[in-house]
Protein backbone atom coordinates (compact mmCIF):
# COMPACT_ATOMS: atom_id res chain seq x y z
CA UNK A 1 0.00 0.00 0.00
CA UNK A 2 2.66 2.25 1.09
CA UNK A 3 4.51 1.56 -2.57
CA UNK A 4 1.30 1.96 -4.54
CA UNK A 5 1.37 5.75 -2.80
CA UNK A 6 4.71 6.25 -3.53
CA UNK A 7 4.63 5.27 -7.29
CA UNK A 8 1.82 7.31 -7.33
CA UNK A 9 3.88 10.26 -5.82
CA UNK A 10 6.51 9.69 -8.48
CA UNK A 11 4.01 9.46 -11.23
CA UNK A 12 2.38 12.89 -10.30
CA UNK A 13 6.54 14.13 -9.76
CA UNK A 14 6.64 12.96 -14.05
CA UNK A 15 3.55 14.75 -14.98
CA UNK A 16 4.46 18.55 -13.14
CA UNK A 17 8.01 18.22 -15.02
CA UNK A 18 6.21 17.65 -18.65
CA UNK A 19 3.97 20.15 -17.43
CA UNK A 20 6.83 22.41 -16.83
CA UNK A 21 8.70 21.28 -20.02
CA UNK A 22 5.65 22.30 -21.97
CA UNK A 23 5.14 25.76 -19.76
CA UNK A 24 8.94 26.59 -20.47
CA UNK A 25 9.09 25.55 -24.23
CA UNK A 26 6.11 28.30 -25.00
CA UNK A 27 7.71 30.77 -22.65
CA UNK A 28 10.36 30.55 -24.87
CA UNK A 29 11.35 28.73 -28.17
CA UNK A 30 7.88 28.16 -29.08
CA UNK A 31 5.77 31.10 -28.86
CA UNK A 32 2.68 29.63 -30.44
CA UNK A 33 2.21 26.99 -28.57
CA UNK A 34 -0.54 27.81 -25.32
CA UNK A 35 0.64 27.48 -22.36
CA UNK A 36 -0.17 25.23 -19.56
CA UNK A 37 -2.50 28.04 -18.26
CA UNK A 38 -3.79 29.20 -21.37
CA UNK A 39 -4.53 25.82 -22.44
CA UNK A 40 -6.85 25.56 -19.48
CA UNK A 41 -8.15 29.17 -19.85
CA UNK A 42 -9.66 28.62 -23.06
CA UNK A 43 -10.81 25.03 -23.00
CA UNK A 44 -12.34 25.41 -19.64
CA UNK A 45 -15.52 25.32 -20.93
CA UNK A 46 -15.35 21.86 -23.17
CA UNK A 47 -13.99 20.08 -19.48
CA UNK A 48 -16.71 22.03 -16.99
CA UNK A 49 -19.77 21.45 -19.16
CA UNK A 50 -18.40 17.83 -20.82
CA UNK A 51 -21.92 16.84 -21.72
CA UNK A 52 -22.96 19.96 -23.69
CA UNK A 53 -23.53 20.36 -27.22
CA UNK A 54 -23.58 23.87 -28.60
CA UNK A 55 -22.94 22.93 -32.17
CA UNK A 56 -22.48 20.25 -34.57
CA UNK A 57 -18.58 20.64 -33.88
CA UNK A 58 -18.75 22.18 -30.68
CA UNK A 59 -19.72 19.97 -27.77
CA UNK A 60 -17.99 19.02 -24.64
CA UNK A 61 -15.17 17.01 -24.47
CA UNK A 62 -17.05 13.81 -22.92
CA UNK A 63 -19.32 13.93 -25.88
CA UNK A 64 -16.62 14.06 -28.49
CA UNK A 65 -15.10 11.02 -26.74
CA UNK A 66 -18.05 9.49 -26.54
CA UNK A 67 -18.57 9.77 -30.66
CA UNK A 68 -14.82 8.33 -30.86
CA UNK A 69 -15.48 5.99 -28.70
CA UNK A 70 -18.67 4.33 -30.12
CA UNK A 71 -17.11 4.37 -33.72
CA UNK A 72 -13.52 2.84 -32.21
CA UNK A 73 -16.02 0.17 -30.33
CA UNK A 74 -17.57 -0.58 -33.76
CA UNK A 75 -14.37 -1.28 -35.48
CA UNK A 76 -12.58 -3.07 -33.12
CA UNK A 77 -16.04 -5.32 -32.92
CA UNK A 78 -15.84 -5.97 -36.95
CA UNK A 79 -12.00 -6.46 -36.54
CA UNK A 80 -12.36 -9.03 -33.33
CA UNK A 81 -15.05 -10.81 -35.04
CA UNK A 82 -13.22 -11.06 -38.70
CA UNK A 83 -9.61 -11.79 -36.84
CA UNK A 84 -10.14 -13.76 -34.24
CA UNK A 85 -11.82 -16.68 -36.82
CA UNK A 86 -9.12 -15.75 -39.05
CA UNK A 87 -6.21 -16.45 -36.57
CA UNK A 88 -7.82 -19.89 -35.21
CA UNK A 89 -7.67 -20.95 -38.86
CA UNK A 90 -4.49 -19.86 -39.59
CA UNK A 91 -3.13 -21.58 -36.18
CA UNK A 92 -4.95 -24.98 -36.98
CA UNK A 93 -3.78 -25.00 -40.91
CA UNK A 94 -0.11 -24.84 -42.04
CA UNK A 95 -2.00 -24.93 -45.71
CA UNK A 96 -3.41 -21.90 -44.98
CA UNK A 97 -0.47 -20.12 -42.99
CA UNK A 98 2.00 -20.68 -45.64
CA UNK A 99 -0.82 -19.36 -48.05
CA UNK A 100 -1.88 -16.37 -46.33
CA UNK A 101 0.73 -15.32 -43.88
CA UNK A 102 3.30 -13.36 -46.45
CA UNK A 103 0.27 -11.19 -47.58
CA UNK A 104 -0.40 -10.71 -44.07
CA UNK A 105 2.58 -9.38 -43.35
CA UNK A 106 2.58 -6.89 -45.99
CA UNK A 107 -0.64 -5.57 -44.90
CA UNK A 108 0.12 -5.29 -41.38
CA UNK A 109 2.54 -2.18 -41.36
CA UNK A 110 0.17 -0.08 -44.23
CA UNK A 111 -1.17 3.19 -42.45
CA UNK A 112 -4.54 3.90 -41.39
CA UNK A 113 -3.84 7.20 -43.51
CA UNK A 114 -3.44 4.56 -46.72
CA UNK A 115 -6.74 2.34 -46.18
CA UNK A 116 -8.88 5.41 -45.58
CA UNK A 117 -9.00 6.79 -49.08
CA UNK A 118 -9.51 3.41 -50.68
CA UNK A 119 -12.84 2.81 -48.03
CA UNK A 120 -13.95 5.69 -49.41
CA UNK A 121 -13.76 4.75 -52.52
CA UNK A 122 -15.63 1.54 -51.30
CA UNK A 123 -18.48 2.79 -49.74
CA UNK A 124 -18.55 6.08 -50.48
CA UNK A 125 -19.75 7.45 -47.15
CA UNK A 126 -17.45 8.72 -44.51
CA UNK A 127 -18.56 6.74 -41.55
CA UNK A 128 -18.70 2.92 -43.30
CA UNK A 129 -15.17 4.25 -45.16
CA UNK A 130 -14.16 5.23 -40.94
CA UNK A 131 -14.92 1.68 -39.71
CA UNK A 132 -13.18 -0.16 -42.41
CA UNK A 133 -10.01 1.87 -42.02
CA UNK A 134 -10.20 0.76 -38.27
CA UNK A 135 -11.28 -2.76 -38.44
CA UNK A 136 -8.55 -3.42 -41.37
CA UNK A 137 -5.95 -1.45 -39.29
CA UNK A 138 -6.34 -3.15 -35.72
CA UNK A 139 -7.33 -6.69 -36.74
CA UNK A 140 -4.07 -8.23 -36.94
CA UNK A 141 -2.64 -8.76 -33.66
CA UNK A 142 -5.80 -10.53 -33.21
CA UNK A 143 -5.21 -12.67 -35.83
CA UNK A 144 -1.35 -12.71 -35.08
CA UNK A 145 -2.20 -13.66 -31.35
CA UNK A 146 -4.94 -16.35 -32.13
CA UNK A 147 -2.85 -18.38 -34.13
CA UNK A 148 0.66 -18.32 -31.97
CA UNK A 149 -1.86 -19.61 -28.82
CA UNK A 150 -3.30 -22.19 -31.47
CA UNK A 151 -0.49 -23.06 -32.10
CA UNK A 152 1.27 -23.39 -28.51
CA UNK A 153 -1.42 -25.76 -27.35
CA UNK A 154 0.43 -28.61 -25.94
CA UNK A 155 0.69 -31.78 -27.71
CA UNK A 156 -1.14 -33.49 -24.45
CA UNK A 157 -3.97 -31.58 -24.99
CA UNK A 158 -3.99 -32.73 -28.80
CA UNK A 159 -3.36 -36.37 -27.51
CA UNK A 160 -6.19 -36.43 -25.23
CA UNK A 161 -8.50 -34.72 -28.08
CA UNK A 162 -7.49 -37.70 -30.34
CA UNK A 163 -8.11 -40.60 -27.90
CA UNK A 164 -11.10 -39.50 -26.60
CA UNK A 165 -12.45 -39.23 -29.89
CA UNK A 166 -13.84 -35.50 -29.39
CA UNK A 167 -15.40 -33.93 -32.64
CA UNK A 168 -14.38 -30.78 -34.39
CA UNK A 169 -17.08 -28.80 -32.31
CA UNK A 170 -15.83 -30.21 -28.95
CA UNK A 171 -12.40 -29.91 -29.90
CA UNK A 172 -12.84 -26.73 -30.64
CA UNK A 173 -15.27 -25.65 -28.10
CA UNK A 174 -13.77 -27.75 -25.08
CA UNK A 175 -10.02 -26.99 -25.84
CA UNK A 176 -8.75 -25.20 -28.17
CA UNK A 177 -10.35 -22.15 -27.51
CA UNK A 178 -10.12 -22.19 -23.89
CA UNK A 179 -6.68 -22.84 -24.37
CA UNK A 180 -6.42 -19.76 -26.62
CA UNK A 181 -7.77 -17.62 -24.64
CA UNK A 182 -5.54 -15.29 -22.79
CA UNK A 183 -3.37 -15.22 -26.31
CA UNK A 184 -6.74 -13.85 -28.03
CA UNK A 185 -6.75 -11.36 -24.70
CA UNK A 186 -3.65 -9.75 -25.58
CA UNK A 187 -4.32 -9.83 -29.04
CA UNK A 188 -7.73 -8.09 -28.09
CA UNK A 189 -5.60 -5.37 -25.95
CA UNK A 190 -3.39 -4.37 -28.41
CA UNK A 191 -6.21 -4.37 -31.04
CA UNK A 192 -8.23 -2.06 -29.06
CA UNK A 193 -4.97 0.54 -28.57
CA UNK A 194 -4.31 0.45 -32.53
CA UNK A 195 -8.28 0.57 -33.18
CA UNK A 196 -7.74 4.04 -30.66
CA UNK A 197 -4.72 5.29 -32.76
CA UNK A 198 -6.62 4.97 -36.31
CA UNK A 199 -9.41 7.01 -34.79
CA UNK A 200 -8.14 9.92 -34.80
CA UNK A 201 -6.75 9.48 -38.51
CA UNK A 202 -10.03 8.90 -39.58
CA UNK A 203 -11.62 11.02 -38.21
CA UNK A 204 -9.51 14.06 -39.25
CA UNK A 205 -9.51 12.97 -43.21
CA UNK A 206 -13.90 11.74 -43.00
CA UNK A 207 -14.29 15.45 -40.89
CA UNK A 208 -16.41 13.58 -38.95
CA UNK A 209 -17.46 14.65 -34.60
CA UNK A 210 -15.19 12.99 -32.25
CA UNK A 211 -12.12 14.17 -30.83
CA UNK A 212 -9.93 13.62 -33.91
CA UNK A 213 -12.54 15.89 -35.62
CA UNK A 214 -12.73 18.58 -33.62
CA UNK A 215 -8.60 18.62 -33.03
CA UNK A 216 -8.62 19.14 -37.27
CA UNK A 217 -11.10 21.71 -36.99
CA UNK A 218 -9.63 23.79 -34.57
CA UNK A 219 -6.00 23.27 -36.22
CA UNK A 220 -8.01 25.05 -39.37
CA UNK A 221 -9.54 27.64 -36.95
CA UNK A 222 -6.18 28.42 -35.46
CA UNK A 223 -7.10 27.36 -32.07
CA UNK A 224 -4.37 25.76 -30.71
CA UNK A 225 -5.02 25.26 -26.83
CA UNK A 226 -8.06 22.78 -28.23
CA UNK A 227 -5.43 20.70 -30.36
CA UNK A 228 -3.81 20.34 -26.92
CA UNK A 229 -7.13 19.49 -24.92
CA UNK A 230 -7.69 16.66 -27.98
CA UNK A 231 -4.24 15.56 -27.63
CA UNK A 232 -4.18 15.05 -23.77
CA UNK A 233 -7.98 13.62 -23.83
CA UNK A 234 -6.80 10.79 -26.79
CA UNK A 235 -3.82 9.79 -24.07
CA UNK A 236 -5.97 9.69 -21.54
CA UNK A 237 -9.17 7.82 -22.81
CA UNK A 238 -6.45 5.39 -24.24
CA UNK A 239 -4.71 4.83 -21.19
CA UNK A 240 -7.81 4.36 -19.69
CA UNK A 241 -8.98 1.91 -22.47
CA UNK A 242 -5.72 -0.06 -22.26
CA UNK A 243 -5.91 -0.39 -18.10
CA UNK A 244 -9.55 -1.76 -18.90
CA UNK A 245 -8.16 -4.36 -21.17
CA UNK A 246 -5.76 -4.95 -18.86
CA UNK A 247 -7.86 -5.88 -16.14
CA UNK A 248 -9.81 -8.50 -18.03
CA UNK A 249 -6.78 -9.64 -18.68
CA UNK A 250 -5.16 -10.38 -15.36
CA UNK A 251 -8.80 -11.97 -14.86
CA UNK A 252 -8.64 -14.24 -17.43
CA UNK A 253 -5.11 -15.13 -16.45
CA UNK A 254 -5.78 -16.01 -13.17
CA UNK A 255 -8.74 -18.10 -14.10
CA UNK B 1 -14.25 -66.11 -28.42
CA UNK B 2 -11.64 -63.08 -27.39
CA UNK B 3 -8.88 -62.87 -29.74
CA UNK B 4 -5.81 -61.59 -28.58
CA UNK B 5 -4.44 -58.04 -29.39
CA UNK B 6 -2.07 -58.72 -31.92
CA UNK B 7 1.00 -56.46 -33.29
CA UNK B 8 2.73 -57.80 -36.17
CA UNK B 9 6.06 -56.87 -37.65
CA UNK B 10 5.26 -53.07 -36.57
CA UNK B 11 7.97 -51.25 -38.28
CA UNK B 12 8.23 -47.05 -37.45
CA UNK B 13 10.62 -45.04 -39.09
CA UNK B 14 11.38 -41.36 -38.63
CA UNK B 15 12.59 -40.05 -42.14
CA UNK B 16 15.41 -42.25 -42.28
CA UNK B 17 15.63 -43.12 -38.83
CA UNK B 18 13.97 -46.86 -38.26
CA UNK B 19 13.20 -46.30 -34.95
CA UNK B 20 11.19 -49.78 -34.25
CA UNK B 21 11.61 -52.81 -36.81
CA UNK B 22 9.72 -56.21 -37.07
CA UNK B 23 8.18 -56.12 -33.35
CA UNK B 24 5.66 -58.69 -32.76
CA UNK B 25 3.88 -59.71 -29.93
CA UNK B 26 0.50 -61.54 -29.36
CA UNK B 27 -1.44 -59.80 -25.88
CA UNK B 28 -4.10 -62.04 -25.00
CA UNK B 29 -7.56 -60.72 -22.98
CA UNK B 30 -6.87 -60.01 -19.46
CA UNK B 31 -2.71 -60.26 -19.49
CA UNK B 32 -0.87 -57.44 -17.94
CA UNK B 33 2.26 -57.21 -20.05
CA UNK B 34 4.85 -54.30 -19.39
CA UNK B 35 6.90 -53.30 -22.24
CA UNK B 36 10.32 -52.72 -20.81
CA UNK B 37 13.61 -51.27 -22.57
CA UNK B 38 16.12 -48.42 -22.26
CA UNK B 39 15.22 -44.75 -22.52
CA UNK B 40 14.42 -43.92 -26.13
CA UNK B 41 14.42 -47.36 -27.38
CA UNK B 42 10.67 -46.81 -28.73
CA UNK B 43 8.34 -48.27 -26.46
CA UNK B 44 6.43 -44.82 -26.28
CA UNK B 45 6.34 -45.02 -30.31
CA UNK B 46 5.01 -48.64 -29.88
CA UNK B 47 2.80 -47.46 -27.58
CA UNK B 48 1.21 -44.37 -29.09
CA UNK B 49 0.72 -46.81 -32.18
CA UNK B 50 -1.49 -49.24 -30.60
CA UNK B 51 -3.08 -46.15 -29.20
CA UNK B 52 -3.71 -45.27 -32.60
CA UNK B 53 -2.05 -41.61 -32.22
CA UNK B 54 0.78 -42.77 -34.20
CA UNK B 55 0.47 -45.07 -37.95
CA UNK B 56 2.99 -47.46 -38.02
CA UNK B 57 4.88 -47.74 -41.35
CA UNK B 58 4.51 -51.31 -42.28
CA UNK B 59 2.87 -54.06 -40.23
CA UNK B 60 0.72 -52.71 -37.85
CA UNK B 61 -1.95 -53.63 -34.93
CA UNK B 62 -4.89 -55.95 -34.91
CA UNK B 63 -8.09 -56.26 -32.52
CA UNK B 64 -10.36 -58.73 -33.13
CA UNK B 65 -9.10 -59.17 -36.78
CA UNK B 66 -9.64 -55.80 -37.15
CA UNK B 67 -6.56 -53.52 -38.00
CA UNK B 68 -6.83 -50.36 -36.35
CA UNK B 69 -4.83 -46.84 -36.90
CA UNK B 70 -7.02 -44.71 -34.83
CA UNK B 71 -7.50 -43.87 -31.32
CA UNK B 72 -10.70 -45.78 -30.43
CA UNK B 73 -13.13 -45.85 -27.22
CA UNK B 74 -12.11 -49.02 -26.09
CA UNK B 75 -8.43 -47.96 -25.52
CA UNK B 76 -7.79 -46.23 -22.60
CA UNK B 77 -4.74 -43.94 -22.34
CA UNK B 78 -3.07 -42.54 -19.67
CA UNK B 79 0.22 -40.36 -20.13
CA UNK B 80 3.31 -39.78 -18.70
CA UNK B 81 1.95 -36.19 -17.45
CA UNK B 82 -1.65 -36.08 -16.59
CA UNK B 83 -2.69 -33.85 -19.11
CA UNK B 84 -6.08 -32.62 -17.85
CA UNK B 85 -7.54 -30.04 -19.13
CA UNK B 86 -6.39 -27.15 -16.41
CA UNK B 87 -9.50 -25.27 -17.14
CA UNK B 88 -12.13 -27.40 -15.99
CA UNK B 89 -12.68 -29.41 -12.55
CA UNK B 90 -11.61 -32.96 -11.89
CA UNK B 91 -15.03 -33.76 -12.65
CA UNK B 92 -15.12 -32.20 -16.05
CA UNK B 93 -12.37 -33.66 -16.92
CA UNK B 94 -13.65 -37.28 -16.33
CA UNK B 95 -17.33 -35.53 -17.68
CA UNK B 96 -15.57 -35.03 -21.11
CA UNK B 97 -14.59 -39.08 -21.63
CA UNK B 98 -17.60 -40.03 -19.92
CA UNK B 99 -19.58 -37.75 -22.59
CA UNK B 100 -17.61 -39.70 -25.37
CA UNK B 101 -17.88 -43.02 -23.96
CA UNK B 102 -21.53 -43.19 -22.63
CA UNK B 103 -23.11 -40.41 -25.23
CA UNK B 104 -26.75 -42.31 -24.43
CA UNK B 105 -26.38 -41.70 -20.72
CA UNK B 106 -28.78 -38.99 -19.18
CA UNK B 107 -25.78 -36.47 -17.79
CA UNK B 108 -26.95 -37.32 -14.53
CA UNK B 109 -26.49 -40.97 -15.39
CA UNK B 110 -22.66 -39.69 -16.85
CA UNK B 111 -21.71 -37.79 -13.86
CA UNK B 112 -22.81 -40.51 -11.36
CA UNK B 113 -19.97 -42.52 -13.41
CA UNK B 114 -17.57 -40.14 -12.95
CA UNK B 115 -18.65 -40.01 -9.39
CA UNK B 116 -18.07 -43.52 -9.52
CA UNK B 117 -14.91 -44.03 -11.11
CA UNK B 118 -13.26 -40.74 -9.63
CA UNK B 119 -14.07 -42.68 -5.91
CA UNK B 120 -12.72 -46.05 -7.32
CA UNK B 121 -9.12 -44.41 -7.74
CA UNK B 122 -9.76 -42.54 -4.55
CA UNK B 123 -10.17 -38.85 -4.84
CA UNK B 124 -13.63 -38.39 -4.73
CA UNK B 125 -13.36 -35.47 -2.54
CA UNK B 126 -11.52 -33.65 -5.04
CA UNK B 127 -13.87 -33.66 -7.60
CA UNK B 128 -14.57 -29.83 -7.81
CA UNK B 129 -11.18 -28.69 -7.44
CA UNK B 130 -8.83 -27.15 -10.34
CA UNK B 131 -5.98 -29.67 -11.71
CA UNK B 132 -3.55 -26.82 -10.77
CA UNK B 133 -4.78 -26.78 -7.06
CA UNK B 134 -3.80 -30.73 -6.91
CA UNK B 135 -0.70 -32.72 -6.36
CA UNK B 136 1.18 -34.77 -9.23
CA UNK B 137 -0.48 -38.45 -7.77
CA UNK B 138 -4.22 -37.03 -7.48
CA UNK B 139 -3.82 -35.26 -10.80
CA UNK B 140 -2.39 -38.81 -12.29
CA UNK B 141 -5.33 -40.69 -10.50
CA UNK B 142 -7.75 -38.28 -12.38
CA UNK B 143 -6.21 -39.07 -15.63
CA UNK B 144 -6.66 -42.88 -14.52
CA UNK B 145 -10.66 -41.97 -13.43
CA UNK B 146 -10.61 -40.62 -17.23
CA UNK B 147 -9.11 -43.52 -19.06
CA UNK B 148 -11.20 -45.83 -16.63
CA UNK B 149 -14.62 -43.90 -17.41
CA UNK B 150 -14.68 -44.74 -21.16
CA UNK B 151 -15.13 -48.85 -19.73
CA UNK B 152 -11.96 -49.52 -22.24
CA UNK B 153 -11.01 -53.03 -23.27
CA UNK B 154 -7.43 -51.99 -23.05
CA UNK B 155 -5.46 -50.05 -20.87
CA UNK B 156 -2.54 -48.21 -22.13
CA UNK B 157 -0.31 -46.92 -19.55
CA UNK B 158 3.31 -44.38 -20.70
CA UNK B 159 5.27 -44.45 -17.57
CA UNK B 160 1.85 -43.35 -15.53
CA UNK B 161 3.99 -43.00 -13.00
CA UNK B 162 7.68 -41.77 -14.02
CA UNK B 163 6.77 -37.88 -12.42
CA UNK B 164 5.80 -39.23 -9.00
CA UNK B 165 7.89 -39.64 -5.85
CA UNK B 166 8.91 -43.27 -5.06
CA UNK B 167 5.43 -43.46 -2.17
CA UNK B 168 2.67 -41.52 -4.79
CA UNK B 169 4.23 -44.29 -6.90
CA UNK B 170 4.08 -47.25 -4.90
CA UNK B 171 0.59 -45.94 -3.93
CA UNK B 172 -0.37 -45.70 -7.34
CA UNK B 173 1.20 -49.15 -8.50
CA UNK B 174 -1.12 -50.91 -5.63
CA UNK B 175 -4.03 -48.46 -7.03
CA UNK B 176 -3.79 -49.86 -10.93
CA UNK B 177 -3.07 -53.35 -9.72
CA UNK B 178 -6.28 -53.48 -7.10
CA UNK B 179 -8.10 -52.12 -10.75
CA UNK B 180 -6.90 -54.62 -13.02
CA UNK B 181 -7.54 -57.81 -10.14
CA UNK B 182 -11.46 -56.29 -10.37
CA UNK B 183 -12.09 -56.51 -13.60
CA UNK B 184 -9.23 -57.99 -16.02
CA UNK B 185 -8.77 -55.86 -18.55
CA UNK B 186 -5.90 -55.94 -20.75
CA UNK B 187 -3.04 -53.28 -19.86
CA UNK B 188 -0.29 -52.66 -21.71
CA UNK B 189 2.24 -50.67 -19.52
CA UNK B 190 5.45 -48.75 -20.72
CA UNK B 191 8.11 -48.41 -17.96
CA UNK B 192 11.74 -48.35 -17.21
CA UNK B 193 11.37 -49.29 -14.02
CA UNK B 194 12.46 -52.96 -13.54
CA UNK B 195 10.96 -53.45 -10.29
CA UNK B 196 7.60 -51.93 -11.39
CA UNK B 197 7.11 -54.07 -13.86
CA UNK B 198 8.08 -57.46 -11.93
CA UNK B 199 5.21 -55.96 -9.32
CA UNK B 200 2.85 -55.71 -12.03
CA UNK B 201 2.94 -57.60 -14.84
CA UNK B 202 1.96 -61.29 -15.88
CA UNK B 203 4.83 -61.39 -18.62
CA UNK B 204 7.64 -58.59 -19.50
CA UNK B 205 8.60 -57.54 -22.82
CA UNK B 206 12.05 -56.27 -23.42
CA UNK B 207 13.05 -54.33 -26.44
CA UNK B 208 16.40 -54.04 -28.02
CA UNK B 209 17.95 -50.75 -28.30
CA UNK B 210 17.30 -48.59 -31.03
CA UNK B 211 17.52 -47.76 -34.04
CA UNK B 212 14.99 -51.39 -35.19
CA UNK B 213 13.83 -52.27 -31.81
CA UNK B 214 12.46 -55.60 -31.45
CA UNK B 215 11.20 -57.98 -29.16
CA UNK B 216 14.62 -58.86 -27.03
CA UNK B 217 13.41 -61.08 -24.65
CA UNK B 218 9.79 -62.17 -24.14
CA UNK B 219 9.71 -62.78 -20.00
CA UNK B 220 6.78 -64.55 -18.34
CA UNK B 221 6.42 -63.29 -14.84
CA UNK B 222 5.86 -66.30 -12.74
CA UNK B 223 5.45 -65.03 -9.25
CA UNK B 224 2.14 -65.91 -7.66
CA UNK B 225 -0.23 -63.13 -6.33
CA UNK B 226 -0.90 -61.20 -4.44
CA UNK B 227 2.85 -60.12 -4.64
CA UNK B 228 4.70 -58.48 -1.59
CA UNK B 229 6.88 -55.45 -2.66
CA UNK B 230 8.31 -55.50 1.01
CA UNK B 231 9.99 -59.18 0.70
CA UNK B 232 10.06 -59.47 -2.72
CA UNK B 233 14.00 -59.06 -1.80
CA UNK B 234 13.63 -62.70 -0.45
CA UNK B 235 12.37 -64.77 -3.22
CA UNK B 236 14.81 -66.28 -4.92
CA UNK B 237 12.63 -66.58 -8.07
CA UNK B 238 12.30 -62.67 -8.16
CA UNK B 239 15.98 -62.36 -8.03
CA UNK B 240 16.15 -64.62 -10.68
CA UNK B 241 14.02 -63.17 -12.55
CA UNK B 242 15.26 -59.73 -11.99
CA UNK B 243 18.86 -60.57 -12.69
CA UNK B 244 17.61 -61.99 -16.01
CA UNK B 245 16.10 -58.36 -17.23
CA UNK B 246 18.87 -56.78 -15.67
CA UNK B 247 21.83 -58.99 -17.92
CA UNK B 248 19.33 -58.36 -20.63
CA UNK B 249 19.38 -54.20 -20.31
CA UNK B 250 23.27 -54.73 -19.21
CA UNK B 251 24.50 -57.00 -22.15
CA UNK B 252 21.94 -58.31 -24.75
CA UNK B 253 20.07 -55.32 -25.56
CA UNK B 254 23.29 -53.68 -26.96
CA UNK B 255 24.70 -57.00 -28.50
CA UNK B 256 21.65 -57.22 -30.50
CA UNK B 257 22.09 -53.85 -32.00
CA UNK B 258 25.80 -55.22 -32.40
CA UNK B 259 25.33 -58.13 -34.17
CA UNK B 260 23.44 -56.72 -36.72
CA UNK B 261 25.75 -53.66 -37.08
CA UNK B 262 28.72 -56.68 -37.87
N1 LIG C 1 8.11 -37.63 -33.87
C1 LIG C 1 9.34 -38.12 -33.94
N2 LIG C 1 10.19 -37.69 -34.90
C2 LIG C 1 11.45 -38.18 -34.99
N3 LIG C 1 11.96 -39.11 -34.18
C3 LIG C 1 11.17 -39.59 -33.21
C4 LIG C 1 9.83 -39.12 -33.03
N4 LIG C 1 9.27 -39.77 -31.98
C5 LIG C 1 10.24 -40.61 -31.53
N5 LIG C 1 11.38 -40.51 -32.25
C6 LIG C 1 12.61 -41.28 -32.06
O1 LIG C 1 12.25 -42.64 -31.98
C7 LIG C 1 12.99 -43.27 -30.97
C8 LIG C 1 12.05 -43.92 -29.97
O2 LIG C 1 11.36 -42.91 -29.24
P1 LIG C 1 10.35 -43.25 -28.08
O3 LIG C 1 9.83 -41.97 -27.54
O4 LIG C 1 9.37 -44.25 -28.55
O5 LIG C 1 11.31 -43.93 -27.01
P2 LIG C 1 10.99 -44.42 -25.53
O6 LIG C 1 11.48 -45.82 -25.45
O7 LIG C 1 9.58 -44.16 -25.19
O8 LIG C 1 11.93 -43.50 -24.68
P3 LIG C 1 11.73 -42.94 -23.19
O9 LIG C 1 12.03 -44.09 -22.29
O10 LIG C 1 12.77 -41.87 -23.08
O11 LIG C 1 10.33 -42.45 -23.08
C9 LIG C 1 13.90 -42.24 -30.35
O12 LIG C 1 15.18 -42.37 -30.93
C10 LIG C 1 13.28 -40.94 -30.75
O13 LIG C 1 14.27 -39.96 -30.92
MG1 LIG D 1 8.58 -42.82 -23.78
Amino acid sequence: MKKRLGNFALALVGVALVGALWAITSATIAPDLPSPLKTWEESKIYVMQPWEKRGEMDQGILRMASYSLWRVAKGFLLAILIGTPLGFILGASNLFYKMFDPTIQVLRPISPLAWLPLGLILFRQSEPAALFTIALCSMWPTVINTMQGVRAIPQDYHNVAKVLRLSPWRRLTKIWIPATLPFMFSGYRLSLGLAWLVIVAAEMLTGTPGVGGFLWQEYNSLIYSHILLCILTIGIVGFALDRLMGVAEARLRAA
Amino acid sequence: MIRPLEITSLTKTFGPHVAVKDFSIKVPPGEFVSLLGHSGCGKSTVLSIVAGLQQATFGGVVIDGVEVDTPGLDRGVVFQSPSLLPWMTALDNVMLAACQAHPKQTPAGQKDLCLKYLGLVGVSEFAHQLPAELSQGTQQRIAIARALVLEPRFLLLDEPFGMLDSMTRFELQDLVLELWEKDRRTVMLVTHDIDEALYLSDRIVLMTDGPEARVGLDLAVTLPRPRDRSVANENPEYMRLRGEVIRFLEHHSKQFANERAA
